[in-house]
C-alpha cells in the first residue's frame, strides 16, 4: 500500500514585494525564473526512488506568486510531478495567484495541466487599501481575473482577504467581506494583518503594535476594539453567505475545505520542494535552505532536520489540531500515542475548561469562541 | 629569612577613585619587581575574583609581597595591601590602611580629584599614613598633570611637585614610583620581642586549611605552634601554618615578626571567629591592650532573596552558608512570603555588597533568584515602650502601636562640575536631603554636602546621580546615626490581594508619588491576562494610587503558512517560557523581574 502524501512547491518570485510580506520572495527576471525551475526539476528528480512509495492527494504551489511563472515552466513542473508520483485522480491541486499576473491563456493552460484550485490574493476590495499594502492591482483588475478564471473552468476558488489594515474601519472591512462573498468563491481565507519583523511595515507600525499590545490607542492601526469587531464581523457575515469556519482564519462552503491545509493541521506527511519549503515526513521535520545561491549551486539543500520525540508529536497534535474548529479527537490521540489524553493533559485541560477557553463534546475537544481569541495562550499551555 | 631587617620593609597600599588606575599600577609594580613575568601575568593580579575583574573594582582586600632591588643596591620587601574601592566596605578599607605605613595616592591626570579620592585620602591621613601622590594616565590626550598637581596641593594640602607622572598602562615612569616607595614610605617600627599584637585586615575560608587570616604584625613574633587568641571574639587556636603572599599563592615560612605582613592558619572553621580589625595575641603571653579601631560591622541594607524555583530552597541555603564562610558581614535568616514562598532575609553592608552576593549566587551557584526591594533597618518605638529593629516591611506593627520611628542617615559628599550643581541639588532635595553646604575645589568644580536618609540612596541614587550629571558627579558617604522620621508602610495590591514581597517603608511625604510610580511601573511589567487586573498602592486601608492592566482580548496567530510549523512552535515556546518566569499570586501571574524593576523609579 502506498502512503498518502501532500506536496508543496515554493515559487519565490513576485512582481514586487508587498510592505507587510515576510515570506521568501523577491522579484526575478525571466532568466532567474528559468534557472530556478531548472534547479527545482533536478532536485525533484533526485527524489524519484522515494517517490514510488507515495500516492499524492494534494499539491500546492505557493509563493511568492507562482502565477508569475510563464505557463510552459509550470507545465514542466506539473509533468515532473506526474512523472514521479502516483497522483490521485481527484487530487486537490492549488496554485496561488495574484491579480495582474493572470490572463485567459494562462488560466486555461493551468486547467489543462490538471490544476483544479485557484487561490487568489485579493486582500481588500478598496483600491486605497490595496495601494497602502503595496499591491500591484486594483479591485477592478481582480474582478476581471476572477471572471476569466470562472470562464476557464475553475470551480474551486479561494480568495485571500486581510483585516486590521492601517486606517481600515470596521465598516470598510464589512464591505470587503460582503463584496467578496457575493462573488461566491468556494473558500475565503480571512487573515488579520500581522506586523512581522524585517518588513517595511514593521518600521512603520511597530510603535503602534506596542501601544495596542498594552491596550492603548495604536494610532494608525485599528484599535483593539475595532480589530476585534472586524474579527467577529468576519464570522457573522461569512456565515450569512453560507460559509462555514473550519479553521481559525479559514472559511469554506461545505465540501470545499482546503485539503492541503488540513494535512498540515492533522500532521499528515508532506514534502516541500523549492526554496525554504518545509516538510514533515514520518515524524521528521526539515526544510530547504532559504538561501537562493546555496539552493542553486549545492546538491544537498535540506537542513534543520529534527526527529520529533513522542512529546513533540503530542504537542503538535494539540496545537495544530486545535486550529481547526472541530478540534482534536481523543480517540485519535490514543491511536497515535497509545496513551490516554487524560494521562497526559487532564490538569491542563481542566484549567482551560474552567477558564471557558476549551469545550469538550463527547470524544472531541475544541476551542470556544473566547478560546479562539486567545488561542496562542491555549496552545502554549499544551507544550511540555 | 628568619632575620629580616625592618628598615628594608615597606608596607603600603594604593588608594584611588574608581577607574583611576589603582589595579593597573598594582600590576605594574608586581611585574616590575620581578615577581611575575608578563607571560604569567594575567591582567590585574590582585583582583582575582572573576566578578571583580568584570566590574573593575576591588571587593576584598588582598595582599602581595615582592622584592625590589633599589638604585641604592639594597633589596627591599614590598608588601602591597590592596584595599576595597567602595563605600560599602569603608570599614575594611580603614583596617587595611591600619596595616600599612604609607599610601600611594593615584590620581587620574585628566579627571583630577574625585569624591572617593578625598574620602580615601582623609581616611589614610586619619591613620597617620604618609601619602605619596602619583599622577596616572599621562598618556591620555586630555591629561593635564600640572593642573592636577596643583589641585592635590590646594585641596588635600599635601606636597605633590615630586609626584611621578606615569602611565601605569604602558609602564612609563613606574620605576620612579618604586624608588619613591623606598624613599618616602617609612619602614615599620615595632619590637619583635614584645608580646604579640597583630592586626587582622582580612580573612578567607579555604576548604583544606580552614580560615586563613591576613594580618600585620605590629609587635612581637608569631611562629608555628604559637597559641593565639582573637581578643574581641575570644577564639583560641594554635598556629598551624604561617607565611607570606606570593602572587596568587601562599608561601609558608617559619615566623612572622613585628613589621611584617602575612597569613596565619590555625584550624579555625569560621571567618566569624576572625573578624577584620580584631587583634591576635599570644594566648599565654597576651599584650595589654588590643589595637584600636575594632568594630563589629553590621549589615546596613536588607532584602529578601528567593529561589525562582521553589525546589531550590535548600540549594540557596547551602550557597549562602558557603558564602558566609568567607564573608562575616553577610547575614541571613529564613523568611516566608505569600507571593514568593520560602526564602531568606539577607543583610548586606550596602547595595554593592548586595549585588555582588546576588551575582555570585547566580553565577557560581547557578541559582535563579527573585530579590525584593532592598530596605534599611528602621527603629520603631512602640507605645508600650518596646524598641523594635525592623528589617522586613511585612513585620511592621500596626500604626496604632507605634509611638514614632527612626531611620538611618548618612553624611554625603557629592563632587560635581558647576554646570550640574542645580540638577544634583534637585536630586538631593527630592531624596529628602538636608543641605549642609558647598565648597569650591576649583572654579568649575564643587563639593556639595548633604545629610540624606539611607533609604533614599540605596535604590537608584547612584544611577540617578550619573544620569543627571552626564556621568560627571562622584559620590561618597558615611553613616551618621538615626533620626526621627515620618514613615509609613506602602502596600501594593494586585487584583485586590496584597503582595507582601512588594511592600516597603517610605517617607510619608513621598508616599503618594512613590505609590503612583510603582503602580505605573507594575502596569508596564505585568503582561495582560485573561481578566482585568487592578494594581493599587495603599497605606493601611487607604488606596492612594491605581492602575489597571486591561484584559487580554486577542492573542492569536492568524496565519500559519506553508507548513512551517517550527516557527509557530517557537512562538508558542517563547510564550510558555515567559510563563515559567512568572510568579503566581492569587490567580495573577507576575513576572519575576517585576519584583526588582520597581526599584528603578527615577526616570529623569
Amino acid at each position: 500500500m502506498k502512503k498518502d502524501l501532500s506536496i508543496y512547491i515554493h515559487i519565490p518570485f513576485c512582481v514586487k514585494k508587498c510592505g507587510y510580506c515576510d515570506f521568501l520572495s523577491k522579484s526575478g527576471s525571466e532568466e532567474e525564473q528559468e534557472r530556478y525551475v531548472r534547479t527545482l526539476l533536478q532536485k525533484m528528480e533526485r527524489t524519484r526512488e522515494a517517490a514510488g512509495q507515495y500516492r499524492v492527494h494534494t499539491i500546492f504551489f505557493g509563493g511568492g506568486t507562482p502565477s508569475i511563472l510563464p505557463a510552459p515552466l509550470m507545465d514542466k513542473l506539473m509533468d515532473k510531478l506526474f512523472d514521479l508520483y502516483e497522483v490521485e485522480s481527484d487530487a486537490e491541486i492549488t496554485i496561488e495567484a495574484n491579480p495582474g499576473t493572470l490572463n485567459p491563456e494562462k488560466l486555461s493552460a493551468y486547467r489543462n495541466m490538471g490544476i483544479n484550485r485557484l487561490s487568489i490574493g485579493l486582500q481588500s476590495t478598496k483600491d486605497e487599501e490595496l495601494k497602502l499594502l503595496g499591491r500591484i492591482h486594483t479591485y477592478e483588475e481582480f474582478l476581471e481575473n476572477y471572471e476569466q478564471a470562472r470562464k476557464a473552468g475553475f470551480e474551486n476558488i479561494n480568495i485571500d482577504l486581510m483585516s486590521g489594515l492601517p486606517g481600515q474601519s470596521p465598516d470598510s472591512w464589512k464591505q470587503t467581506l460582503k463584496k467578496t462573498a457575493a462573488l461566491h468563491p468556494q473558500h475565503i481565507s480571512a487573515y488579520g494583518l500581522m506586523i512581522e519583523e524585517e518588513t517595511p511595515f514593521y518600521l512603520l507600525y511597530k510603535e503602534d503594535v506596542a501601544r495596542r499590545d498594552r491596550g492603548e490607542d495604536p494610532g494608525q492601526l485599528p484599535s483593539e476594539e475595532a480589530e476585534r469587531q472586524m474579527y467577529y464581523d468576519t464570522a457573522a457575515i461569512l456565515d450569512e453567505f453560507g460559509y462555514r469556519r473550519y479553521e481559525i482564519s479559514n472559511y469554506a462552503r461545505p465540501g470545499y475545505e482546503c485539503r492541503h491545509n488540513i494535512t498540515y493541521w492533522k500532521r499528515g506527511d508532506y514534502l516541500g520542494y523549492g526554496l525554504g519549503a518545509a516538510s514533515l515526513m514520518e515524524n521528521q521535520r526539515f526544510t530547504v535552505t532559504k538561501d537562493m545561491q546555496t539552493y542553486l549551486t549545492k546538491k544537498y539543500v535540506y537542513e534543520d532536520l529534527v526527529t520529533l520525540t513522542a512529546a513533540d508529536q503530542m504537542e503538535e497534535f494539540m496545537f495544530l489540531g486545535l486550529r481547526m474548529m472541530e478540534g482534536i479527537s481523543l480517540g485519535e490521540f490514543h491511536d497515535q500515542f497509545h496513551r490516554s489524553f487524560w494521562d497526559i493533559y487532564a490538569s491542563v485541560f481542566r484549567k482551560l475548561e474552567d477558564q471557558g477557553l476549551l469545550i469538550r463534546e463527547k470524544n472531541r475537544i475544541f476551542l470556544s469562541d473566547k478560546g479562539i481569541d486567545v488561542s496562542n495562550y491555549v496552545m502554549a499551555s499544551f507544550l511540555f | 629569612m628568619s632575620h629580616i631587617d625592618q628598615s628594608k620593609i615597606r608596607n603600603f597600599c594604593i588608594i584611588a577613585h574608581i577607574d583611576h588606575g589603582k589595579s593597573t599600577l598594582a600590576d605594574r609594580i608586581i611585574e616590575m619587581t620581578g615577581l611575575l613575568t608578563s607571560r604569567e601575568m594575567q591582567a590585574q593580579v590582585l583582583d582575582n575574583m572573576e566578578l571583580e575583574r568584570e566590574r573593575g573594582i576591588t571587593i576584598k582586600a588582598q595582599a602581595v609581597r615582592t622584592i625590589y632591588k633599589a638604585k641604592d643596591g639594597e633589596e627591599y620587601i614590598f608588601n602591597l595591601i590592596d584595599t576595597p574601592g567602595h563605600v560599602d566596605f569603608n570599614y575594611e578599607v580603614s583596617r587595611s590602611l591600619a596595616a600599612c605605613d604609607g599610601a600611594i595616592l593615584v590620581v587620574d591626570a585628566a579627571q583630577g580629584i574625585e569624591a572617593q579620592t578625598l574620602a580615601n585620602v582623609y581616611l589614610a591621613l586619619d591613620h597617620d599614613l604618609d601619602v605619596m601622590p602619583v599622577i596616572n594616565k599621562i598618556d591620555l590626550p586630555s591629561a593635564e598633570p600640572q593642573r592636577v598637581i596643583e589641585e592635590i596641593e590646594d585641596v588635600i594640602g599635601i606636597e605633590a611637585q615630586e609626584a611621578p607622572l606615569i602611565s601605569a598602562k604602558d609602564g612609563t615612569n613606574v620605576e620612579e614610583v618604586l624608588e619613591q616607595i623606598v624613599q618616602k614610605i617609612p619602614a615599620p617600627a615595632g619590637d619583635p620581642e614584645a608580646p604579640l599584637q597583630a592586626l587582622i585586615f582580612d580573612s578567607l575560608y579555604d576548604s583544606y586549611k580552614g580560615v586563613i587570616v591576613f594580618c600585620r604584625i605590629k609587635e612581637g613574633t608569631v611562629r608555628k605552634g604559637t597559641p593565639i587568641r582573637m581578643m574581641a571574639t575570644g577564639a583560641e587556636a594554635e598556629v598551624v601554618e604561617l607565611g607570606y603572599f606570593g602572587a596568587g599563592q601562599f608561601i609558608p615560612c617559619e615566623e612572622l615578626s613585628a613589621g611584617m605582613v602575612g597569613y596565619i592558619t590555625a584550624s579555625l572553621k569560621n571567618v566569624k571567629d576572625t573578624r577584620v580589625g580584631d587583634t591576635i595575641t599570644n594566648a599565654q603571653q597576651p599584650c595589654e591592650h588590643p589595637l584600636p579601631g575594632y568594630k563589629k560591622v553590621n549589615p546596613m541594607v536588607y532584602c529578601g532573596m528567593y529561589p525562582a524555583d521553589g525546589a531550590k530552597y535548600p540549594d540557596l541555603r547551602d550557597a549562602l552558608e558557603k558564602l558566609q564562610l568567607n564573608d562575616a558581614s553577610l547575614q541571613f535568616e529564613p523568611e516566608t512570603s505569600v507571593a514568593l514562598g520560602f526564602g531568606f532575609r539577607c543583610g548586606f553592608l550596602g547595595l554593592l555588597h548586595l549585588e555582588i552576593i546576588q551575582e555570585r549566587l547566580e553565577r557560581e551557584y547557578n541559582l535563579d533568584l527573585v530579590t525584593t526591594a532592598p530596605g534599611v533597618i528602621y527603629k520603631i518605638y512602640k507605645t508600650n515602650g518596646e524598641v523594635v529593629e525592623l528589617t522586613n516591611p511585612s513585620n511592621m506593627p500596626d500604626p496604632s502601636e507605634i509611638e514614632y520611628m527612626e531611620e538611618p542617615m548618612v553624611s554625603a559628599e557629592v563632587m560635581v562640575t558647576t554646570e550640574f550643581i542645580g540638577a544634583i541639588m534637585d536630586l538631593c532635595q527630592e531624596r529628602r536631603g538636608q543641605y549642609l553646604g558647598m565648597e569650591y575645589i576649583e572654579e568649575t568644580r564643587a563639593v556639595l554636602k548633604y545629610d540624606l536618609p539611607l533609604n533614599e540612596i540605596i535604590y537608584d541614587f547612584f544611577d540617578a546621580l550619573k544620569s543627571r550629571s552626564r556621568g560627571y558627579a562622584s559620590f561618597d558617604y558615611e553613616m551618621k546615626g538615626y533620626e526621627r522620621s515620618e514613615l509609613v508602610k506602602l502596600d501594593i495590591l494586585i487584583n485586590r490581594e496584597e503582595v507582601d514581597a512588594l511592600s516597603f517603608i517610605v517617607h510619608a511625604g513621598t508616599a503618594y508619588e512613590r505609590g503612583r510610580r510603582m503602580c505605573e511601573k507594575l502596569k508596564e511589567e505585568i503582561p495582560r491576562q485573561l481578566f482585568e487586573i487592578p494594581i493599587q498602592a495603599a497605606i493601611g486601608s487607604k488606596i492612594i494610587a491605581r492602575e489597571t492592566v486591561k484584559a487580554m482580548r486577542k492573542d492569536v496567530l492568524a496565519k500559519c503558512y506553508g507548513g512551517d510549523i517550527t516557527r509557530k512552535k517557537k512562538l508558542l515556546e517563547k510564550q510558555k517560557e515567559g510563563k515559567k518566569r512568572m510568579r503566581q499570586v492569587g490567580n495573577v501571574e507576575i513576572p519575576q523581574k517585576a519584583f526588582m524593576s520597581v526599584l528603578k523609579l527615577d526616570d529623569k
